[in-house]
């Protein structure tokens, strides 16, 4: 096993996918060059038939995805920002998550889009939003947010086996992570939560770059006695409610730690489900650790205060700990 | 020409301002100074200049990713310029938005904008409000190549034309859409001959001619005052530097020659002004020196007042959402 980046660990799966399969193909913005990291000799593998650059056209090259997926192809179409899905929130939302129910199950539908979330210091409003949890609430989309770089290359590989549109959120800082990943044939299923850290004290639900996060704080906070079960749901839809819940019922506390904001949160849709299904494992009130309702600012001070880090999970525990 | 030498001045004066601006950000940026991401415009500052030197105070702008130059170009204060993209609270948005997002609504700039293509309907807005109220104002609106491959391009051309609004599109083109050559992903070679498409005017402009930007600004200016709704002008420059600064950590190998950017160098549009002006005799060069060494201290106080301001305190992330 080797020890690579984040980004590597993309660019493995996405060349051992597009090897697999003739019909798959990259669409998106400066894909042939690579803005966000790049494969040496990605380009020349595959070709300008494989690799398309598109115009800044995001309404227009989202739908072309799912016109191209319509007629038998297998789209990975790039989203750089994934604030800029808003430019082609039609062909998304009402196009790619819809068409497949609305035609009485006719067509599939398998499109990977891979986009980059997350804030990563001074990007400001429009470049650092989650975007996630505007897509919870649109069924027909798989969400999966990776939270490094060997579930980064096994979620990645299996969204593009899917035969649904599935969404990879990329948080953007955590493109350098290193980590070993497995070579070859590395499938995560969509679907299966991970328990990144064991624990009897508390659960930290941790979505994406909080889980780093959330290990971190239960590091530290092991010198004092306290143990923390970090659990990453790895893909939101769909969730892996049972493995949340048998963590729930073993600690007894949890908390859930979600970059996106407070409302319409990831955060507070897995709260809820625990608060129905879980009532009665609970022995203090759910907490969620998440970013404050306003746009993620500019200044860095700014986005700290609004960004939440090690420090807000451990507020949110110490609230329940007792 | 029909320009003063009071307006030449002061057009020289902005370009230089523009200049001294991004070089200042690129450095400072490098250096680790500044937070964030930063775009700069050298070698467009005639585009920036000769467009918002034809308009009124009271006119309007909507700007881009890369809008320090069109923000200067419209009056905007250096200092308070300088100290937003340091992400402080003396900036024009308190540190909220930085260099891709600033705004003076009170001098008609309505904002730079991190969505390619985003501010091309607001300013299409703001010329329907100008229109309704019969305020005789006129939109400038800049957007790059890229962003005339959005819809948001075109639907915004064809509400123009239709209502006839006083909004004047000022697409500079310099090439590329980050490291991808527009000929590559464009289907025109000219971006003006898709006014046709809308049934408005649509102009080829030499984007390093500081004189003939203004030229062409002025008449679009007057037919939107007039009633005779939109034009599109194309603005052909260059952008001397990466993408963004430090496009190094983005991409890998080179996208453009370096005789490119030698030959678009050897057109700076400072230097083209000023030869303009000297051989015509209307300024001398001791005049000229005077006016860029001034924008050269404007801007150096501009980084004094970034770096000696506060930075916000983090309870200030709560306030300016709601009215
Ligand atoms: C909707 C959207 N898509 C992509 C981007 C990322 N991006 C920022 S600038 C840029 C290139 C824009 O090219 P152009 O409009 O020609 O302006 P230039 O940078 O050349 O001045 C891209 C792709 C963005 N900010 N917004």
């Amino acid at each position: 096993m080797a020890r690579i980046t984040f980004i590597q660990a993309i660019f493995d799966g996405l060349i051992e996918e597009m090897e697999r399969d003739p019909l798959t193909f990259v669409l998106g913005l400066d894909v042939t060059r690579g803005t966000f990291g790049r494969a040496a000799g990605f380009f020349e593998r595959f070709g300008p038939e494989r690799i398309l650059d598109m115009p800044l056209s995001e309404a227009g090259f989202v739908g072309a995805a799912v016109g191209a997926a319509m007629a038998g192809t297998r789209p990975i179409c790039e989203v750089q920002f994934a604030s800029f899905f808003y430019c082609a929130f039609d062909q998304l939302c009402n196009q790619a998550a819809k068409l497949r129910y609305m035609s009485g199950g006719q067509v599939r539908l398998p499109i990977t889009f891979r986009t980059r979330c997350g804030a990563v210091g001074g990007a400001a409003a429009q470049h650092s939003e989650t975007v996630y949890p505007q897509l919870l609430s649109v069924p027909g989309l798989k969400l999966v947010m990776p939270s490094g770089p060997a579930d980064a290359k096994g979620l990645l590989k299996s969204a593009i086996r899917d035969d649904n549109p599935v969404v990879v959120f990329e948080h953007l800082a955590l493109g350098g992570a290193r980590e070993e990943v497995p070579e070859g044939e590395h499938l995560v299923p969509l679907g299966k939560a991970a328990v990144k850290r064991e624990g009897k004290d508390a659960t930290v639900i941790a979505i994406g770059a909080m889980v780093p996060k959330a290990i971190a704080l239960a590091q530290r906070l092991e010198a004092e006695g306290i143990s923390l079960e970090v659990i990453d749901p790895r893909t939101l839809i769909p969730l892996d409610e049972e493995a949340i819940l048998a963590s729930v019922a073993k600690t007894n506390r949890v908390v859930i730690a979600d970059e996106a904001h407070l409302h319409g949160s990831a955060a507070s849709d897995i709260g809820c489900m625990i608060a129905e299904k879980g009532f009665d494992y609970l022995d203090a009130p759910i907490k969620r650790a998440t970013a404050i309702d306003a746009p993620v600012p500019f200044s860095p001070p700014l986005e700290k205060a609004v960004i939440p880090g090690e420090a807000a999970i451990e507020r949110a525990l110490r609230e329940i700990l007792g | 020409m029909d320009i003063g030498k009071e307006l030449v001045l002061e057009m020289y004066r902005k370009m230089h301002r523009i200049r001294n601006f991004e070089q200042k950000i690129k450095d400072l940026t490098t250096a680790g100074e500044i937070p964030g991401f930063a775009h700069v415009s050298i070698g467009e500052e005639a585009t920036a200049v000769g467009v918002c030197s034809a308009l009124r105070p009271t006119d309007r702008i909507t700007s881009t990713h890369r809008g320090h130059g069109h923000l200067i170009a419209k009056g905007g204060d250096v200092a308070r310029m300088m100290a937003e993209i340091y992400g402080k609270r003396t900036g024009y948005c308190k540190g909220k938005g930085g260099s891709m997002h600033i705004a003076d609504f009170s001098l008609g700039i309505l904002g730079a904008n991190g969505i390619v293509g985003g501010g091309i309907p607001i300013a299409t807005g703001s010329a329907l409000a100008a229109k309704l109220a019969k305020t005789g104002e006129v939109t400038a609106c800049f957007f790059g190549d890229g962003a005339a491959n959005e819809g948001t391009f075109h639907e915004s051309l064809n509400l123009a034309s239709i209502w006839k609004l006083p909004v004047i599109y000022i697409c500079e083109n310099n090439g590329f859409g980050e490291f991808t050559p527009t000929a590559a992903v464009t289907s025109v070679k000219d971006i003006a001959v898709r006014a046709k498409g809308y049934d408005i005017p649509g102009y080829v402009v030499d984007g390093n001619d500081v004189f003939e930007v203004y030229r062409h600004t002025s008449e679009a200016a007057a037919r939107a005052r007039a009633g005779e709704g939109p034009t599109l002008l194309e603005c052909k420059t260059y952008r001397w530097e990466g993408h963004v600064v430090g496009e190094g950590a983005f991409i890998s190998g080179k996208y453009r020659t370096e005789e490119e950017v030698a030959r678009w160098k050897a057109r700076c549009p400072i230097i083209a002004l000023e030869k303009a002006v000297l051989e015509s005799g209307m300024l001398k060069r001791d005049e000229l020196d005077r006016v860029a060494q001034q924008a050269r201290e404007e801007v150096e106080a501009a980084v004094q007042f970034a770096r000696q301001s506060p930075l916000p305190e983090p309870s200030e992330a709560n306030e300016d959402l709601w009215i």
